[in-house]
């Protein structure tokens, strides 16, 4: 008897969805994202609120923490029951997803808007595959600005930020001098990977960057160029404070906020805390895009990708929201809310802050746009690369030790 | 013998339904996500789960990664200070409680407590007061002692015995308990009859009470083993696993592959490494509990 309640009672819940289901806005779209902390969340909203001004309805599918949030958009693609749209790095994260055919390409909208034109070559080879849009780049984060704060800078006695690897070693030690933690690192593998990848960036250049990890060349990795990289990284073991191991991120920031440290290599999304304690530009803090003039300026970010489906509604949905998730207007909008800077160089940027317009200035010049590292190899190749980081500043690894490792690693 | 056996079933039909579905959930959603991953692991698989075959090369790229060799070797460091330091101060703690000590519902409580306590909350906890910053380091300095080092956390060369300390605080109060619960189910004759044949307190102990508890050891220790090998939320709340590779284990760089790093492949080798250690070291005493028993029973 209970029985027969049970199945009678699923039985007019499922008459009820279905017949709710069918009563619904047409172009509904789903979406699934991590970005749930204040400013991510103000940022994202943006997005629902410009979609359903455009006649859509923007369901939010908020999953704390990146890779749970791909885990779970990925298990639906698998399951048989996508989302809307799914939010990745811009990586190679979802490279193997379009191999097996799971998503949609927006190719048309691209067309539309002349994406081959309007975007930095190192984003659009990342969203593109095999001649197709398959990803929707939404915001450019450069993940190695190196920041700092000008009262410990004073106090250390140095009156203007460093412009090349002497100044800056000049200023560390003079900030050790004074008794003030140098660098402030958070020593957390992806932490120490970014400071690692600065070190490359600003010793090695962009042709070795991208011949290292980019065409993981054998010549490059074992050029005195790439072991004078390993050699400087590891020279700067002694300016960072003990309580580095495990620090988070924003708890290394809040040093330079609080003027203890004076130096932090951290992505533009740093900015987001020194807002938070009411710090200026210039005045507070400062970033600092490369230590040469020609530093490539890294570009990573996030992308929105669009689940197989044959549904022409769905495919509709999806096609509304790159649409407004790229337009100039709300790129802006979002942007200076998400830290980070526009995908395109053709948007307003006076209302964007200063250390963005810099950002902007800087990627308008194609010979310094580099890819992110985790745009040029498999997830997995990079999480070698990261271990192999870690253990350098954290064991006594010889160079030599060193160059075999990354030389095997990048293998693959 | 069918008739018995179609009289024995027709008894237990009820029993039997009752326990299909628990049946049902062993057979295929836990023996057969194991068979699964076992597959997997012999699989190329990278992000999404692949049905080609490569062999054992999964493996063989597995003992090429340094970080599972550092992983494989922390677990034994781990398992073995963390069995025997476990062991030896729960049944120290147990027969102190065992003295008919006043307030004992209060220390039982207390010695109890952290096992109540979540891995992370207790490795976060321990993180704290080891964090040459914040914890017991600072205060040390901050009252005078300026030479005062304890940066057990982010020394490469101690974490490892952090963690097994936070561990240690976290699990030795079921040992306690369990021998506890076997110490009060000892008959106080054999008490008395050890006063009067004067063999010292320690002695009866040992060769005496201890091995009357064997059933309660070994439940203890397979419980402590088990969340040896399961060890995850702890090192994550502690050290993350550093400074650098310092503090891996086997279950986080099994987590890390399966998630982060989108290596089914070599995640699902790594666990079918795991469940062969396991089976190694568990089959022995399974075995010798049921042939044990069985020997009795007859």
């Amino acid at each position: 008897m209970g029985m027969k309640q049970m199945v009678a009672v699923s039985a007019i819940a499922l008459a009820a969805t279905t017949g709710f289901a069918k009563a619904e806005e047409p172009l509904n779209a789903e979406v699934i994202h991590w970005w749930t902390s204040g400013g991510e969340s103000a940022a994202i909203a943006v997005f629902a609120d410009a979609f359903n001004a455009a006649g859509g309805k923007w369901v939010d599918n908020a999953v704390a923490g990146g890779s749970a949030a791909r885990s779970a958009a990925i298990n639906r693609i698998i399951g048989g029951d996508p989302s809307t749209a799914a939010l990745f790095n811009t990586s190679r994260q979802y490279h193997e997803i379009i191999g097996e055919g799971l998503l949609n390409d927006i190719d048309a909208v691209a067309t539309k808007n002349n994406w081959d034109k309007v975007l930095p070559e190192p984003i659009a080879k990342a969203v593109k595959v095999d001649g197709k849009y398959y990803a929707a780049p939404v915001n450019i984060h450069m993940p190695l600005w190196i920041w700092y704060s000008v009262a410990a800078l004073n106090k250390a006695g140095i009156d203007k930020a460093p412009e090349t690897l002497e100044d800056f070693f000049a200023d560390l030690d003079k900030l050790k001098a004074a008794g003030i933690t140098p660098l402030a690192l958070g020593g957390q593998r992806w932490q120490e990977n970014s400071l690692f990848s600065a070190v490359l960036t600003n010793v090695g250049g962009a042709k070795l960057w991208k011949s290292v990890y980019g065409d993981k060349d054998q010549a490059a990795i074992r050029s005195p160029e790439f072991r004078k990289v390993i050699e400087t990284f590891v020279s700067l073991k002694p300016y960072v404070d003990q309580g580095s191991p495990g620090r988070n991120w924003n708890d290394t920031t809040a040093l330079l906020i609080k003027d203890e440290a004076g130096f932090q290599v951290m992505g533009d999304w740093a900015k987001g805390e020194f807002k938070q304690a009411k710090k200026e530009i210039g005045k507070d803090y400062g970033c600092i895009p490369g230590l040469r003039p020609d530093s490539p300026y890294v570009l990573g970010g996030d992308v929105f990708v669009f689940p197989k489906t044959d549904d022409a509604e769905k495919i509709k949905a999806q096609h509304l929201l790159v649409e407004i998730m790229t337009s100039p207007e709300v790129q802006v909008k979002f942007n200076n809310l998400k830290g980070s800077i526009p995908i395109r160089a053709d948007v307003d940027v006076s209302s964007l802050d200063a250390c963005a317009q810099l950002g902007m200035k800087i990627m308008a010049d194609p010979a310094r746009q580099a890819p992110d590292a985790s745009q040029m190899m498999e997830e997995f190749v990079y999480g070698s690369v990261q271990d192999i980081v870690t253990e350098l500043w954290n064991t006594n690894m010889t160079v030599d030790q060193a160059v075999d490792r990354f030389d095997k690693a990048l293998k693959g | 013998m069918g008739a018995h056996f179609t009289r024995h079933v027709k008894r237990n039909l009820v029993a039997y339904i009752a326990l299909l579905p628990m049946a049902a959930v062993v057979i295929f959603a836990y023996l057969g996500t194991l068979a699964w991953s076992v597959r997997l692991s012999f699989s190329s698989s990278r992000l999404l789960p692949k049905n080609d075959f490569v062999g054992l090369s999964q493996y063989v790229d597995l003992f090429d990664t340094p970080r599972w060799l550092t992983s494989l070797g922390n677990l034994v460091i781990i398992a073995f200070f963390f069995l025997l330091i476990c062991f030896i101060l729960g049944c120290l703690l147990a027969i102190f409680i065992d003295q008919n000590v006043r307030a004992e519902s209060l220390f039982r409580t207390v010695f109890l407590y952290p096992y109540a306590m979540s891995f992370v909350v207790a490795g976060l906890i321990w993180q704290w007061i080891l964090n040459p910053d914040l914890g017991i380091q600072q205060t040390m300095r901050g009252l005078g002692f300026s030479g005062f080092v304890l940066d057990w956390v982010v020394n490469p060369k101690m974490v490892l015995y952090a963690i097994i300390l936070a561990t240690v605080w976290h699990g030795s109060g079921l040992v306690m308990a369990l021998l506890l619960a076997g110490l009060r189910g000892i008959d106080s004759e054999i008490w008395k009859a050890t006063r009067i044949d004067g063999i010292p307190t320690w002695r009866v102990y040992l060769s005496i009470i201890l091995p009357m508890l064997r059933p309660m050891i070994i439940t203890s220790l397979v419980l402590l083993s088990i969340s040896i090998i399961k060890m995850y939320d702890v090192v994550v709340a502690m050290t993350n696993g550093g400074p650098g590779t310092a503090s891996e284990v086997p279950a986080k760089f099994i987590m890390d592959n399966l998630f982060e790093r989108a290596n089914i492949g070599l995640a699902t080798a790594a666990s079918t490494v795991m469940l062969i250690t396991v089976m190694f070291i568990m089959a022995p005493v399974l075995y010798f509990q049921y042939f044990r028993k069985s020997g009795s029973s007859s």
